[in-house]
């Protein structure tokens, strides 16, 4: 996690816009990030702010068309993963890089069994022969907390809870032992004691097998137990980024401040009327040309609405490795 | 909060309320059991109060909710709301009782008709209930779209033009058209955005005052009914585990489960988030078709002793305004009348076998 060390996954610059009948729609617009080895980053956003867009434009996940993915670089073991054809993008899928959705109902297929779907990736990527992949799908069904695992791996997915079939997801993402975990919302669709489980499961898994996650929530509470970084989009651009403890104490875009104060606190002071952000998440029509929250932001000026802000570090740091933020009020303020 | 209301009468009040889904199997598709999604929940809500009504998904809360305004044929208990049992009502004299009673429901999008317009989807209860000339119930629903935030000029767009929590709104403004004295909110912003859930919050709020209503408020989102609840109650696999005032419930939760179901939470501060002790439950929720003997929690927990695997517990008071289902505290229960507003208590203890 220290400054300087080799991330396993740079990303630089990505830009997705979707061709739809009512024009173009920017979804993801010059995003970049990177992800250290055994980091977790979490991604923080509301609906349609790009997050999961994002991560699924890395790995080629969108159906092209309507998606398209303009520009960028996405650099993972030194290759990019915008300009490898398609049979060594799925290579990289699920070998590399393992992905978590947010419903495990819809993204676990309903017609075969757990165990079939664990040794897929097994004997697809790893070259294993049927025998091997069923010792190796038991040993992963244990390792994410599941009894009983070699008699489960002839159930169905119907035959298990949300929270199991979640699990199961994760043994399939963690299957092929990737570099990357991508993990898009998974505890959103459960309840809260359910998520408690995941979330401690995730944060052994981390310890025993040391990969870089990058996790996507809306749910700041979330973020704020398991992240070591914090990334905040809005309008299909990161905002903020900064180490997660920096992030919470110190928030500096109008709009994470704005979105800290709107979730009431379950230890804290209560207050009487929540803090609202007035209006609603912009529609990504066009190339941006000027902040993406200037409408709905307390501290909106001129520049503002000329300009797009560009993300700039506020320690010294370069941007990424810091904290940085993009915005002209507090660019202007920190001049001043 | 409690003792200023004691002298009130209860708007809702909620007698053994049970609602079972039956289940037919086999060829002949004979009942061989039911799903007790409610087995036995009583509480009271007074005038201007908002009872909070937590729990997991599959706990029974949403049933709770729909089966208080008799939108499901309940199976046991009574609904009394403003005096008259809902249960027991014929079909007319239902439909004369429910402009009093309306409910917000979770999704917006799957509860607006997509083929009617605005001004239509807020004016349906008038057509239905008022013998209106038509610029009567055109004002009043500009009223309403007034009330709630909404455009005037949106009157003739369909819901697909509305954002989420526009939709909400629309689905609000048409609870109130007809004046109602009691909201049940099914999970109203469950569908929506974090910077977006706390501007229908506070439009609810807002309701709230102008026009004197009582929530009933759904949610599983335990953070924001510590916003808005006066009560909390927490369900756990169709019975209510504690129903405490919101204050004492979430210093000092007593019901395991309330324990940990709160500290399941997720806490937005990383200092505090990694320094808390979680407790973790083990395993999954029971299916309520088949629910443990005894209390229906002592499959996952924590403090499980013999007694709780035997004896169902009954919902009782251990402290003034309290009520907690637990043999741990049995004991310790308030015998006698101290300190408990009487209505309250009656009403709790007194449940009608």
């Amino acid at each position: 996690m220290a400054d300087g060390a080799t991330p396993v996954l740079d990303v630089r610059g990505l830009k997705t816009v979707f061709r739809t009948r009512g024009g173009e729609v920017h979804a993801v617009n010059g995003v970049s990030f990177h992800l250290d080895p055994g980091e977790l980053l979490g991604v923080v956003g509301e609906s349609g702010s790009g997050k999961s867009v994002t991560m699924m434009s890395l790995i080629g996940l969108l159906p092209s068309p309507p998606a398209d993915v303009r520009g960028g670089t996405v650099m993972l073991g030194g290759r990019d993963l915008l300009r490898i054809g398609a049979d060594d993008l799925r290579d990289v899928r699920g070998a590399k890089v393992g992905f978590v959705f947010q419903d495990p109902m819809t993204s676990l297929n309903p017609v075969f069994t757990v165990g079939n779907q664990i040794m897929e990736p097994l004997i697809r990527h790893m070259g294993m022969t049927k025998q091997q992949a069923e010792v190796r799908a038991a040993e992963l069904l244990s390792l994410v907390g599941i009894p009983d695992a070699k008699k489960r791996l002839k159930s169905y997915p119907h035959q298990f809870s949300g929270g199991m079939r979640q699990r199961v997801m994760i043994a399939i993402a963690l299957a092929c032992d990737p570099d990357v975990l991508i993990a898009d919302e998974p505890t959103t669709a459960l309840d809260v004691t359910i998520q408690a489980q995941i979330l401690e499961l995730v944060k052994d898994l981390r310890q025993k097998l040391g990969m870089a996650i990058v996790w996507i929530t809306h749910d700041l509470g979330v973020i704020a137990g398991i992240a070591d970084r914090v990334m905040v989009m809005y309008g299909g651009q990161v905002v903020e980024q900064a180490p997660v403890r920096e992030l919470f104490s110190n928030p500096q875009h109008p709009y994470t401040r704005a979105l800290l104060k709107t979730i009431p606190s379950l230890t804290g002071a209560r207050e009487d009327r929540l803090q609202v952000i007035q209006g609603q998440p912009p529609i990504l029509a066009g190339e941006p040309t000027a902040c993406p929250f200037r409408a709905r932001c307390a501290h909106v000026f001129d520049r503002c609405h000329a300009e797009n802000p560009q993300r700039r570090a506020l320690d010294g740091r370069p941007v990424g490795r810091g904290h940085d933020v993009a915005c002209h009020w507090t660019a202007e303020a920190r001049d001043a | 909060m409690l003792d200023a209301t004691a002298a009130l009468r209860p708007l809702v009040q909620v007698r053994d309320l049970k609602m079972y889904f039956p289940i037919y199997s086999g060829l002949l598709r004979r009942h061989t059991g039911d799903v007790k999604a409610v087995d036995g929940v009583s509480f009271d809500i007074l005038p201007g109060e908002t009872l909070g009504l937590v729990g997991e998904s599959g706990c029974g809360k949403s049933t709770v909710g729909r089966a208080l305004l008799r939108l499901y044929e309940i199976t046991g208990g009574t609904v009394v709301v403003n005096g008259t049992d809902i249960a027991s009502l014929d079909s007319e004299a239902l439909r004369r009782a429910r402009p009093q009673m309306q409910m917000v429901f979770q999704d917006p999008q799957a509860s607006l008709n997509p083929r009617m317009s605005l001004a239509d989807i807020i004016g349906e209860p008038l057509r239905e209930h008022t013998d209106w000339d038509a610029s009567r119930k055109l004002a009043r629903v500009y009223e309403l779209m007034d009330a709630v935030g909404l455009n005037r000029r949106f009157a003739n767009r369909f819901p697909h033009e509305f954002s989420g929590g526009q939709r909400q709104r629309i689905g609000i403004a048409r609870a109130l058209a007809l004046n109602p004295r009691f909201i049940v909110c099914d999970e109203p912003i469950a569908a929506l955005d974090v910077s977006i859930q706390a501007q229908v919050v506070n439009l609810l709020e807002d309701l709230q005052d102008q026009f004197g209503l009582t929530y009933l408020f759904i949610s599983h989102d335990l953070s924001m009914v510590r916003h808005i609840a006066d009560r909390v109650a927490v369900m756990y696999l169709g019975r209510i585990a504690e129903l405490s005032p919101r204050d004492a419930l979430y210093a000092r939760p007593l019901h395991p489960y309330a324990e940990a179901l709160l500290s399941a939470v997720p806490e937005p501060d990383p200092t505090l988030a990694r320094a808390r002790q979680r407790i973790v439950l083990q395993g999954d929720v029971p299916s309520p078709a088949n629910p443990p003997k005894g209390c229906n929690f002592c499959t996952r927990c924590p403090k499980v002793f013999d007694l709780c695997r035997e004896v169902k517990p009954e919902l009782a008071e251990v402290e003034p305004g309290r009520f907690v289902a637990c043999h741990l505290f049995a004991n310790t229960s308030v015998a006698g009348s101290t300190g408990a507003s009487d209505a309250t208590e009656q009403t709790q203890q007194g449940v009608p076998r």
